[in-house]
């Protein structure tokens, strides 16, 4: 068994048997719920809005060279320098390379995902910068030395107790468990840093191809602090992030924020154009895009999944999935957790490590249904699990059904082994449950199906030497007539 | 080949594969859903100016912004006042703008003005930004500001009270009416920075209990002339 199998089932035991987590994660999401629910049916047609989401997002993917070169060179015109990154490495080194260049020292970062995929701040750190998260949820997490719990609600593992032990600790705060306070004090802390950063850096919901703008959406003014106030900002994107035209976020931002929190519109939806211009009086004097690949482009070149490059991260997906609701994010060890993560990452980061992720779904579609692109997710782990079979499975997996298939083709050979089975089944019970059961992996958590007393064709056998003894003999010849 | 070039290379190979379309196949030229399409499935905004001043104050009293459509320009000397006495006002800021300039001249504080540089700490020691703006939308009873209309990047999102100040023909129905308007005002030219701003700043982070303030405006108040 490969690593990040086993950290998932360790994870996973260990969340599910954590009740007052699972009460946590439960009262959280139950509140999402409702306000999505009634924010979804404010709309006056969400499935037509939802199935031209689904449309845009299809032209803006299979035509992302067109609309990655426009955005690009928009943006150039107006003095953005745009670096195009093929992979993790390739990215930490362009943005550690403006960092040294710029001689800065202190790094104020809004929220992102795709920094934590190419794990920016461990590289930032170890390069001895400082590094500081303004989204309270991330702020929280980063404090506590975790990974974010979920990727639009950081931090909803933790109760306000935890936090507040966690500021009063950390911060050397005086505060009670109530959340305002708790917010006025990382309110406090981060003013000093947003005032001080050398460099401000933001990742991007959307690239807008036709405006060369970068939209970001978020609740707390945190982005646009991180846009206004350092000298130096750098954007961090995945290439996917492409939308043709400004005028689709008028259905883009609604979606977006009813699947992602329930809002009808996030507090601030903002798109950013350029480095301070000419006659503009703040902003930042450079801006740095950097465009990441990271083997999207090998997603991208599997077109029955492609459309998992639509994807708009509102982490809806995760809120509904009964797995992502009991296991928890820390468990699937990926940056993109729930069932989008689960689909995207064996693509991103192997077959063999991350193919698990697909069969721990009951496929009850409940992702499928509430995706705001329409993205079929439930499909695509079931074709996931085709290719991880035929990517390569267990020799022992191999052998097993090589063996099956020998023995089911050749009936003489089953009905001598047959009864093998039976005898192995009653000496079973002296190994089950025991790591000397070569069955173990399924006698674990399953029980093992009965074989039968007797095979269908000794029942058969019987019943007839039966018959003919006891019926009349007509009865016995119509039969045999039939 | 640069890394540029490798990037876009990988995306046409992996393109020379057709993807299905996720619908009913589009007659060219029918392939984007027009203005007129996304305000059918969006939530209804309303026709008649008088409804969607109702819709605006509904949505920003819902979000926890202060509404107040005003009647006459002297009126609004006497509400700024009134906030200022009521929240100690020790210095402000703003930009030029005519209705900036009117509302400002009457509070008798410090102004810092951000048309051009100015120092960030200055504006953060200030008690209330005030800004003009582009539009007000019904719809969703956001605020859309421009750095160019408002006063730059920070001064709408640093002090802790944002006031803006809107005229009547700002009022907007919806999104896709805000989009054109924007297409209108700057064509290809776009501004730096555009924002929505919905509502006063807020977080959830922390058992998705709603606070106000997180690092933004803690007060949004709008008035309406
Ligand atoms: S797959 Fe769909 S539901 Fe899941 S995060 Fe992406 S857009 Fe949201």
């Amino acid at each position: 068994m490969s690593r990040p199998v086993q950290q998932f089932k360790a994870q996973a035991e260990l969340s599910t048997h954590n009740l007052r987590l699972r009460a946590t994660i439960q009262t959280a999401l139950e509140k999402y719920a409702v306000v999505r629910d009634t924010n979804r049916r404010a709309f006056q047609d969400y499935q037509a809005a939802r199935q031209a989401a689904a449309e845009i997002k299809w032209e803006a993917i299979n035509h992302l060279d067109r609309y990655l070169e426009q955005f690009v060179s928009k943006l150039e015109a107006r003095g953005t320098k745009v670096h195009w990154a093929g992979t993790g490495r390739l990215a930490r080194e362009i943005i550690l390379g403006i960092i040294r260049e710029k001689k800065a020292r202190s790094i104020i970062k809004s929220k992102t995902m795709t920094s934590e995929e190419i794990h920016l701040n461990e590289a930032l750190e170890r390069e001895g910068f400082e590094v500081v998260e303004s989204d309270l949820g991330e702020f929280i997490v980063q404090l506590n030395k975790e990974t974010p719990y979920h990727i639009v609600f950081p931090a909803m593992h933790l109760t306000r107790g935890e936090i507040k032990e966690l500021f009063n600790r950390e911060l050397a705060a005086d505060a009670s468990d109530n959340p305002e306070e708790l917010t006025r004090v990382a309110r406090r802390v981060l003013r000093k840093k947003y005032v001080g950063a050398d460099i401000g850096f933001t990742g991007a919901n959307f690239a807008v191809a036709d405006a060369g703008m970068v939209s970001i959406t978020e609740n707390e003014g945190n982005a646009r602090l991180t846009a206004a106030l350092p000298k130096t900002l750098i954007t961090l994107l995945g290439i996917e992030k492409v939308l043709p035209r400004l005028e689709d976020l008028a259905l883009f931002l609604p979606l977006l924020a009813t699947s992602g929190t329930g809002q009808p519109l996030t507090c601030y939806n903002t798109m950013y154009g350029g480095p301070r211009q000419p006659g503009e009086s703040d902003g930042p004097e450079e801006w740095h895009v950097v465009l990441l690949d990271n083997r999207r482009t090998e997603l991208l070149a599997d077109a029955e999944q492609r459309d998992s490059l639509h994807c708009i991260r509102c982490g809806a997906c995760l809120n509904v999935c009964p797995i992502f609701r009991n296991v928890g994010g820390p468990a699937y060890g990926t940056t993109y957790s729930g069932p989008v993560g689960s689909v995207i990452t064996p693509h991103l980061r192997g077959w063999q490590d991350w193919k698990h992720l697909s069969f721990s779904s009951s496929l009850c579609g409940a992702c499928t249904e509430t995706c705001p692109v329409k993205i079929d997710l439930a499909h695509h782990l079931l074709q996931n699990r085709r290719k991880a079979v035929t990517q390569k499975s267990s020799l022992a997996g191999k052998l097993g059904f090589k063996l099956f298939a020998f023995i089911f083709n050749r009936p003489r050979l089953y009905r001598r082994v047959a009864p093998l089975g039976r005898l192995g089944q009653k000496l079973h019970p002296l190994v089950k449950g025991t790591r000397l059961d070569p069955a173990y992996a399924w006698t674990k958590s399953r029980a093992t199906p009965q074989i039968a007393p007797r095979t269908f064709r000794e029942f058969w056998r019987e019943r007839n030497l039966h018959e003919i003894q006891q019926r009349p003999m007509q009865e016995t010849k119509g039969q045999n007539q039939i | 080949m640069n890394e540029r070039e490798k990037i876009l290379a990988r995306i046409r190979e992996a393109l020379t594969v057709q993807a299905p379309f996720p619908g009913e196949p589009r007659a060219p030229g029918q392939q984007r859903p027009s203005p007129a399409q996304v305000r059918k499935w969006l939530p209804p905004a309303a026709d008649s100016f008088d409804e969607q001043l109702a819709l605006f104050r509904q949505n920003a009293t819902s979000l926890k912004a202060d509404f107040y459509a005003l009647n006459l320009r002297d009126e609004l000397k006497s509400r700024l006042l009134a906030l200022r006495d009521a929240e100690d006002w020790r210095k402000i800021a703003s930009h030029s703008g005519e209705l900036t300039d009117l509302g400002v001249s009457a509070l008798g504080v410090p102004v810092l003005k951000t048309d051009s540089g100015y120092d960030i700490n200055e504006l953060e020691k200030c008690d209330a930004g005030i800004t003009e703006c582009d539009a007000l939308i019904a719809q969703t009873g956001s605020v859309l500001v421009a750095n160019r209309s408002a006063g730059g990047r920070a001064l709408s999102v640093l002090p802790p009270h944002h006031v803006v100040l809107a005229r009547r023909k700002q009022l907007l129905p919806d999104l896709p009416a805000a989009f054109e308007l924007l297409k209108q005002k700057y064509g290809c030219n776009y501004p730096g920075m555009i924002s929505f701003i919905t509502g006063p700043s807020r977080t959830g982070d922390i058992e998705r209990i709603l606070v106000l303030g997180a690092h933004g405006p803690r007060k949004l108040t709008i008035f309406f002339l």
